[in-house]
């Protein structure tokens, strides 16, 4: 039986989601991700260097026959700017999946609820497979399925920051009322931020600093890939109840 | 002309389409959008969308990016 994760059709392989942000260099991002297990790799959409043709392009290392490639709205403060980057995202032909970021405040990175509610009515009605990024808010979330999200990405904690899932329960009430797959995205700081998420419940992660920052992104990376099997295969097993007592595991008939 | 190319002043040589510009510039168009005056220019468009003096023109791809 498999336990795949499927949005709108679309089946993933692995719950573990990447970025592609912040490695030394290009090789350095393929053998973390080949490492990671991961099957979806988020990318930025900026200008081509046109005046270097020679330099490489991400795609070279990163086969977008392989992964499945999924642009975000990173930086972008504005519904507009979020638009156009979204529309240009696509017309490149390689994806129509949507990471939706409409950034509120700088030193934050907290997502502006507002803009990206907005952002995702649109792009949805168009067509896209919006996956918003948004704050752990069980209100919002369910604002955002209404207006078409394919998936809510609700982040662990903030962006780039490693302090791991802030607040579980505001995750596991998402969870409760989801009707679509449940991503966290962002704050992801070690292994068992990942196995944490995925106790709880959450379809998948996705992290891109605490792999790309580590001292060895690639030993890292393999770490991610077992923490996000270990934590859903614990999730699925069901776990224990928590007790404030103890109970004994050897027993005590035939004691001397 | 003149073109403002990804934010840059660009002279170039006259009635060049997209496509001559990608040509130009030694750009594969797989992999790359391009927007003339805030308008995305479809793929199959390239050959004859004529950029124009004072055009600003963005050609985009994919960065590494979280």
């Amino acid at each position: 039986m498999t336990d795949n994760l499927i949005i709108k059709g679309i089946e993933f392989k692995s719950r573990l989601w990447v970025g592609t942000g912040k490695y030394k260099d290009f090789q350095e991002t393929k053998l973390a991700i080949e490492a990671s297990g991961a099957d979806v790799v988020t990318v930025a959409v900026r200008r081509t260097n046109i005046f270097d043709n020679k330099s490489d392009n991400l795609l070279d290392y990163i086969d977008p026959q392989k992964y499945k490639i999924l642009p975000n709205t990173a930086g972008c403060f504005t519904v507009e700017d979020a638009l156009r980057y979204s529309r240009i995202a696509r017309e490149t032909g390689i994806s129509d999946l949507i990471k939706l970021e409409v950034i509120g405040d700088e030193k934050t990175l907290f997502p502006d609820v507002c803009a990206t509610l907005q952002a995702t009515e649109i792009l949805a009605k168009e067509g896209f497979i919006v996956l918003p990024y948004i704050n752990d808010d069980p209100i919002m979330a369910k604002r955002l399925v209404d207006a078409g999200a394919a998936a809510v990405m609700p982040l662990a904690a903030p962006i780039g920051s490693g302090l791991g899932i802030r607040n579980p329960y505001n995750i596991k009430i998402i969870l409760e009322q989801a009707t679509v797959p449940v991503i966290v995205d962002a704050g992801v700081g070690t292994a068992s931020d990942v196995a944490v998420a995925m106790e709880l419940g959450c379809d998948a992660v996705l992290l891109n600093t605490a792999i790309a920052g580590a001292k060895d992104p690639i030993a890292m990376a393999t770490a991610m890939n077992h923490a996000v099997k270990a934590g859903r295969l614990a999730f699925t097993a069901g776990r224990i109840d928590r007790k404030l007592y103890a109970t004994a595991s050897s027993p005590i008939e035939g004691m001397l | 002309m003149t073109l403002t190319l990804n934010g840059k002043k660009t002279d170039i040589q006259d009635d060049l389409t997209v496509e001559g510009l990608l040509g130009y510039l030694m750009i594969a168009p797989a992999r790359v959008a391009v927007e003339v005056n805030l308008s995305i220019i479809k793929k199959n468009d390239y050959h004859t969308c004529v950029l124009k003096d004072g055009d600003k023109v963005e050609i985009v791809n994919f960065v590494g990016g979280g």
